[in-house]
């Protein structure tokens, strides 16, 4: 099937299978590796990227379902400048080994999106579907606050 | 003007030295630029998938791949009696693994098959076509089929060496324990039968999966006789060695390319998927990728299930006299990093306190599960909390407080911890009074909440041979050429930060690559909280090295702005190059017995919440210490503890791997379940210890692990302490909810 994928910005037509997964067209098609794929259960949030805005595990989507929507991954994020989300990951040391980091920051921006001045308790709800193994969230949750904080 | 300072007032004002400098490998992560192996393409790369034993024992009887090979885009299908032309059996402790399946499968998981085809599907379909006649045999799924009488044997062969056991002579193997750790000192029946209290118990610690969320990954290439891998492993210079040896190559005709790792934690220590994929790419003669799944890769590693019978004897006046650990580990199919685990395991069995009499039996048995290794803290985790619960119940039974106890009895600084070893380098004592302190031990507590302290410390250091090279070139950039591997912990910044103190330079000069073994100097492995204890001792050496050529160019002490001056009047033009070098290598006969290189220290509070409905144990606040040494990046010390923490955490109470009859149970992250950002305590407190006492650069030593074995034990202590003790971990609510009804049960039968 030919879809139309709009990726960071830019159309992209693309052959898929009716099976294909998004994650998969993303990485092997489009070259975008920045998007990881950890758990293939939508458990650990590796692949999140944003839908129409909206952030979604893309490896428990499929690609056809996408067909005429925009897509954001993690190369997309910054807009010129960087995220208030990327920058605050580096200052406030949120990340370690960093294969977590490209989803976590998608669910990251897509729950201020959702959320402008959320409370820390609001935060821990917003990225419970996103494990990282290395820190213990507790410089994630403030990395989160501070982007906030940042507008 | 500015000036730039010497490097004797960097080392004063400590500008690049235990400031929180910012990770340098940041900018490229959060913006998803970093390639994985999984992210990595090689011109002609196939895509290799694994056909893995339905069985947990059994014959081959034969295999048919003809469909399979027959299929579109197969390229080849790999089998045991390929493998018939080399030595194809590996196991840095115990040469005792096949690269696939030969003639038997020892565990329902064991690759028996490989197929390489153009694209993942297609080699994924291929698999699902070859047949596979097995001719089961009794199986030893667990340590009770596995030591009883008549137990079926897993291996029948000699037992082999591997090249990096480091155990000194292996002995032999007795049925299926491959091998046996003994510690003793003291006269332990005279030490029992003089003693006022002897507590008694059994307990069992459940194996957690290390879970880096990067599962293993590899991509090999042969031509000829030289081999060259991406690998995500955390030891390539112990792995090149061992598949040089296998495949029949000159070491040096290995080279394997590593770049970051998505976390290991131990999962990707040692040998994982690099001979089956040099295999397979030998087989197809095009270069080959495999990237395991969740499932495969909880197959391809896990932390060591253990029982362990456990007597502590003590005074009246609360000194604590004996106590004798009777362990038995699982360690799978294959030994793996077994002997390791046990004998770290046997060394931190009597826990860091001053014994009369000590005995120790640590048993590493062969199951037909799937094979255990490495995970962080190993040894240490599986022992701390059974001995720290005996500690308690000896100080309940006395009326002492948990603290005064361990006052009471704790090693000092520079008192032996075993007959023969190094030893203790940390100060015990005032570390568990920070813990207290922090955690708040004195203050009030209400019914079902508890709070517990542990105290442990852990071999560290692995074998102590690193090798590095600090390089400035002709713009006056420096680059450090270290083999540790970057996990996530730090090492491209901390590695930096050192030499860059010693130059006298800031650290944005100064930067690290990943490891080329063809290239970068040696490094024996990444683990056992050893890169900034030993590498980061040959950086500073090798930066050491450089300064002293830029003094000897400079007829005495070398200003920093001066080095690119320095340097182009020794070459004569604006090129040539520095290198500084350096090595640690081990003082003495370097054998294990002198080590280990440090004691890690492994000390931590918690305070939980038990809901006696339910039996959820619910963790308030952890606190965890440092004691580091020095500390060359605070943030990433602390970073280091709250994650080993958070895998304490999980240890302590929910992350098990289950096998059903020898098979996985717990097969995706739906059924083995890791922390979220729910299950964090709501506070967790580091308190670094920066005593100056450790043998690495600056006075350092490593940190990491000892926050896992830490937590792990406190929580099983606290858990004690609001009422519930239990003798097994993972404090699951079941496990819980029955200890709280059978101490109802007994209450009202009095």
């Amino acid at each position: 099937m030919r879809i139309t994928l709009t990726v960071n910005g830019r159309a992209h037509e693309v052959d898929v299978e009716p099976r294909d997964l998004l994650v998969y067209v993303l990485r092997e098609r489009l070259g975008l590796t920045g998007t990881n794929i950890g758990c293939d259960t939508s458990t650990c949030g590796s692949c999140t990227v944003h839908v129409d805005g909206e952030s979604i595990k893309s490896c428990t989507l499929l690609a056809v379902q996408c067909d005429g929507r925009a897509i954001t991954t993690i190369e997309g994020l910054a807009n010129g400048a960087l995220h208030p989300v990327q920058e605050a990951f580096t200052s406030e040391h949120a990340l370690q080994c960093g294969f977590c980091t490209p989803g976590m920051i998608m669910a990251a921006a897509s729950r201020l999106n959702e959320v402008k001045d959320p409370t820390e308790e609001q935060i821990r709800e917003g990225l419970e579907g996103n494990l990282c193994r290395c820190t213990g969230y507790h410089n994630i949750v403030k990395a989160v606050q501070k982007a906030a904080a940042a507008g | 003007m500015t000036t730039t300072p010497t490097p004797q007032q960097h080392l004063e004002t400590g500008s690049a030295l235990g400031h929180s400098v910012p990770r340098k490998d940041s900018a490229q992560k959060i913006r998803g630029q970093v390639k994985y192996v999984g992210d990595t393409e090689v011109p002609g790369m196939l895509h290799g998938k694994v056909l893995r034993s339905e069985i947990p024992a059994g014959r081959i009887r034969s295999i048919d791949a003809s469909a399979a090979e027959a299929m579109p885009g197969v390229v080849c299908v790999l089998v045991g009696t390929d493998l018939l032309d080399i030595d194809p059996y590996y196991g840095h402790a115990i040469r005792d693994r096949p690269i696939i399946a030969i003639d038997r499968v020892r565990f329902a998981g064991e690759p028996v098959a490989v197929v390489a085809a153009e694209t993942e599907e297609q080699a994924e379909a291929a698999v699902r076509a070859i047949r596979v006649d097995y001719e089961p045999t009794p199986a030893a799924t667990d340590l009770d089929g596995a030591t009883g009488p008549g137990a079926p044997l897993v291996h029948e062969e000699p037992a082999r060496g591997g090249a990096f056991h480091g155990l000194g002579n292996l002995p032999e193997r007795l049925g299926n324990v491959c091998y046996r750790y003994e510690l003793d000192w003291g006269d332990l029946d005279a030490a029992f039968a003089a003693a006022d209290v002897v507590v008694e118990g059994t307990f069992e610690f459940g194996s957690a999966y290390q879970y880096s969320m990067e599962t293993h990954a590899c991509i090999a290439q042969v031509d000829g006789d030289e081999i060259t891998m991406w690998a995500n492993c955390q030891h390539p210079f112990l792995v090149r060695a061992e598949m040089a040896s296998v495949f029949g190559v000159p070491l040096s005709n290995v080279r394997i390319i590593v770049p970051f790792l998505g976390g290991g934690f131990g999962s990707k220590s040692y040998t994982r998927l690099e001979p089956l994929t040099i295999a397979v790419a030998r087989k197809a003669r095009r270069p080959v990728r495999v990237v395991a799944r969740v499932d495969e890769a909880i197959l391809t590693s896990r932390q060591h299930s253990c029982r362990i019978h456990l007597r502590t004897a003590a005074r009246n006046d609360g000194t604590l006299v004996a106590r004798q650990a009777v362990c038995l580990f699982d360690t799978g199919a294959y030994a793996d990093n077994g002997p390791r685990v046990v004998a770290t395991a046997g060394d931190a069995a009597p826990g860091p306190y001053r014994w009369e009499a000590v005995s120790v039996v640590a048993d590493c048995v062969y199951t037909n599960v799937s094979p255990a290794g490495s995970y962080r803290a190993f040894g240490a985790v599986h022992q701390q909390w059974a001995g720290e619960l005996q500690v308690d119940e000896i100080a309940r039974k006395l009326g002492i407080d948990p603290l005064e106890i361990r006052r009471r009895n704790l090693l000092r600084h520079g008192e032996d911890v075993r007959p023969g070893g190094k030893p203790l380098d940390g100060d015990l004592i005032g570390d568990v009074e920070k813990a207290a302190a922090a955690l708040g031990w004195d203050r009030p507590r209400t019914e079902w909440v508890g709070r517990g302290l542990s105290v442990g410390v852990l071999a560290a250091g692995a074998h102590p041979v690193s090798c590095a090279t600090v390089r400035m070139e002709a713009d006056g950039l420096i680059t450090v050429n270290c083999g540790t591997t970057e996990v996530g912990q730090g090492a491209r910044t901390v590695m930096p930060q050192i030499a860059a103190e010693v130059l006298g330079l800031p650290v944005d000069r100064v930067r690290m690559g990943g490891t080329d073994t063809r290239f970068t100097p040696y490094d024996r492995s990444t683990g056992a909280s050893r890169s900034t204890t030993v590498a980061g001792l040959a950086v500073q050496r090798a930066a050491e090295d450089l300064r002293r050529q830029l003094e000897d160019m400079a007829g005495g002490e070398a200003d920093p702005a001066e080095y690119l001056n320095l340097m182009r009047g020794h070459f004569g033009f604006a090129g040539g190059e520095l290198i500084g070098r350096a090595d640690v290598h081990p003082e003495g006969s370097g054998s294990y017995a002198e080590g280990p290189v440090f004691w890690e220290v492994a000390v931590g509070a918690a305070e939980v919440e038990v809901d006696p409905d339910t039996g959820v144990v619910r963790a308030l606040r952890t606190a965890t210490i440092a004691d580091v040494g020095r500390a060359i990046n605070p943030a990433f010390v602390e970073r280091q503890d709250e994650g080993g923490g958070i895998q304490g955490l999980g240890t302590g109470l929910f992350e098990e791997v289950l096998f059903d009859g020898g098979h996985l149970s717990t097969e995706t992250l739906l059924e083995y379940r890791v922390p979220t950002t729910r299950d964090i305590p709501r506070e967790m407190s580091c308190v670094i210890v920066e005593n100056a006492d450790g043998p690495g650069p600056f006075g350092a030593k490593g940190c990491g692990e000892g926050a896992l074995a830490a937590v792990a034990a406190a929580l099983a202590t606290a858990v004690a302490d609001a009422g519930v003790p239990v003798n097994q971990l993972p404090l699951t609510p079941e496990r819980v909810w029955r200890a709280i009804q059978s101490r109802n049960d007994k209450r009202s039968e009095v």
